[in-house]
């Protein structure tokens, strides 16, 4: 099955009823200035290849394709994780961080700004900045700050300056805001990296260009890995839905099932209606006037009330659907895959795997299925946070 | 009823309008009253949205704190019905797209707003709004930014209606210490779009972002039509201004403004309290 979706969204940025740009005056020309910049750059066999060239020798591309053996045979599945964990700085972010950055270069700019949920995308931001030579300054809401300490020193170690947010609920979504606002005060030099396939205009569709590298490359694994050619079930997390846009563009031509998986406390998908935060119009959780609400997740990277526009579209055209899980079922599923196949995946990811343990063997994913599932991003930051949950609960995480 | 730029137009005086975040205390619409009595020529009202992009501190705490004591879209547009009533200055509603997409031009325009302000909706994302606005009898006024190109700022001046809202600075709301050359050089783009600077046509351009004295007030004055003043009223108000307090900060807005047009004349001796 082929459909019109996952295209260029041409200059409205528009997915169907979704995206735009929905940004003050103040930042329109730069939107405009960054949008022919990536379209110039995406289109130069040269950027193309020096990107490569970073993947590759720098972030570790290709990532691995790994069966998950053991929980394979207890569930009944074939099931094939996607190693975004094994990526540098430990997850998916490198890939859209690397771009940006490499674009920001070419754009002249000699500073990026990032916001970040559970740091892994600052991290990624401070790690390419120490790179190509740039400075950064990494927006965190406070309470994120507060449960990931240690992707706040990692950032600082690498030398970009974060700045706690407390505004609103201190969490990822007003550390977009406040990344926003510093943009527009700062645009001349500064390049607003946004981690996510969020945002005004190019962004959705620039991210997912970026993270496009994991759907492709899982493509020519699976390919080689099953005698189907294409797994039957494609799934990933999602928050803002980056490291899932990426790899569902690698699937979306194909008959394969997408499937993302939502924090039950940030479900934009499921619970959220149409409407316009952080500069395009997507499905948001907000009450009947239209404030937004405040999402509650365990992970800190969904814990936003938004999503995408490009998923709202794949979703509304019924091309992916939108599932969610507990945070109990999330600490199961980070246990179980530690236990089974000795890797430790990041609490965002282990949303994927907990909708499959529990769908695993019914209706949903009947015994015998062929799974993609990506892994995107390991479990470290999430130790301090699992070892107090553990500590207070009694028991180990 | 006339339209909010024939209104504005017949003031024959440099603009002044304040703003009021709707729902800030209990009796917030007595903020109001005091605005007019002052010598407003219109007052923006904002409602409050949890995610404000473009503002800065002062403004976000003045939401977050209308927001945290259970002020609704639903009230503050029902206190504005009832001021629109009373009051003889026009009314102007600023708030961002989300909210503003939600509650449509008809339920604003039956609120007695004549005016509407959304700071995040850019020309491409406006027309169905402007359509909407100008069947409802709303001027849906446009935002021009130091950052826009010629074409642009063309494009703005053709399609606002009211006046057109001249960004002083590339940066959030907030009270600055001296009013930005980007603001004078702005107004200056502006105006030399006007069809006819004397025609019917032509549409005040008021300067907002950062005017926060009456020295300020006074210059921006002299190089615009008027001003737009938000942070340093709300911050006085967070701070416990009473709306006669308030009263008294707009008139010496109001006085600065209409003695600064003549260039030269002094004006530093009705300043208010500098910061």
């Amino acid at each position: 099955m082929t459909m019109s979706v996952m295209r260029d969204p041409a200059a409205a940025g528009r997915f169907g009823a979704f995206g735009g740009r929905f940004v003050p005056e103040s930042l329109v020309p730069a939107c405009e200035a960054l949008e022919e910049a990536f379209r110039e750059a995406w289109a130069d066999p040269a950027f193309r290849g020096q990107l490569d060239m970073f993947r590759t020798v720098y972030a570790g591309r290709p990532t691995a394709l790994t069966p998950a053996w053991n929980l394979s045979a207890e569930l009944g599945i074939t099931l094939l994780l996607k190693r975004e964990d094994l990526a540098h700085t430990g997850s998916h972010k490198i890939n859209n961080v690397l771009g940006q950055a490499l674009l920001a270069r070419r754009m002249g700019k000699t500073r990026l700004i990032a916001e970040t949920g559970a740091g892994q995308h600052g991290v990624a931001t401070a790690t390419a900045a120490a790179l190509f030579g740039l400075r950064a300054t990494v927006y965190m809401g406070e309470r994120d700050i507060e449960r990931q300490a240690l992707n706040v020193f990692r950032m600082t170690l690498l030398g970009a300056e974060v700045v706690p947010v407390t505004s609103g609920s201190r969490t990822l979504k007003d550390a977009t805001n406040e990344a926003l606002r510093q943009w527009v005060a700062a645009v001349e030099d500064t390049h607003f990296c946004l981690g996510s396939v969020a945002g005004p205009h190019p962004y959705p569709w620039m991210v997912r260009e970026f993270q496009r590298v994991i759907g492709e490359e899982a493509r020519r694994q699976c390919a080689a890995e099953l005698s189907t050619g294409v797994p039957d079930v494609v799934v990933a997390c999602v928050g803002g839905g980056s490291n899932a846009a990426g790899t569902f563009a690698g699937f979306v031509g194909t008959g394969a099932r997408l499937v993302g998986v939502e924090a039950a406390g940030g479900a934009a998908m499921t619970h959220g209606t149409p409407g316009i935060v952080h500069g395009s119009r997507s499905m948001v959780l907000q009450d009947d006037e239209g404030q937004i609400a405040e999402a509650q997740s365990i992970a800190a990277g969904l814990d936003y009330p938004g999503i995408g526009p490009e998923h709202a579209q794949l979703g509304a055209a019924g091309r992916a659907e939108y599932q969610t899980v507990t945070d109990g079922e999330v600490l199961t599923a980070v246990r179980r895959l530690a236990r089974a196949e000795g890797i430790i995946c990041a609490l965002e990811s282990a949303h994927a795997v907990a909708w499959v343990l529990r769908a695993a063997g019914t209706d949903e994913l009947p015994h015998g299925s062929t799974v993609l599932l990506t892994l995107s991003g390991r479990g470290d930051k999430d130790m301090i946070q699992l070892s107090d949950m553990a500590a207070l609960t009694g028991g180990p995480a | 009823m006339s339209t909010l730029g024939a209104t504005l137009r017949a003031a024959g005086r440099p603009l002044l309008i304040p703003y009021v975040t709707g729902g800030l205390t209990a009796n917030w619409t007595d903020y109001l009253d005091a605005c007019q009595d002052a010598g407003a020529d219109a007052i923006e009202i904002g409602l409050p949205f949890s995610d404000p992009m473009l503002d800065g501190t002062t403004i976000q705490r003045a939401s977050d704190r209308a927001l945290a004591r259970g002020a609704t879209i639903g009230g503050i547009l029902a206190g504005i019905e009832a001021a629109s009533r009373r009051l003889s200055v026009p009314l102007i509603v600023m708030t961002y797209a989300n909210l503003a997409l939600r509650l449509g031009a008809p339920r604003l325009a039956a609120a007695g707003v004549r005016g509407l302000i959304v700071p995040d909706l850019p020309l491409e994302e406006s027309a169905a709004l402007e359509a909407a606005a100008a069947e409802a009898g709303i001027d849906l006024i446009l935002l021009a930014a130091p950052s826009t190109p010629d074409d642009r700022l063309r494009e703005i001046r053709r399609r606002s209606r009211g006046f057109v809202y001249a960004v002083s600075v590339m940066g959030t709301t907030g009270e600055r210490d001296t009013l930005p050359a980007t603001a004078v050089e702005l107004v200056r783009r502006v105006k030399h779009h006007q069809p006819d600077p004397d025609g019917p046509e032509r549409l005040p351009v008021l300067i907002g972002f950062g005017v926060s004295t009456p020295e300020q007030a006074a210059e921006a004055g002299r190089a615009g039509d008027g001003v737009i003043v938000a942070s340093a009223l709300m911050r006085r108000v967070l701070d416990g201004a009473t709306p006669d307090d308030l009263r008294v900060a707009v008139a010496a807005l109001r006085t600065a403004l209409d003695l600064g047009v003549s260039s030269g004349t002094p004006y530093a001796e009705v300043s208010g309290d500098r910061r």
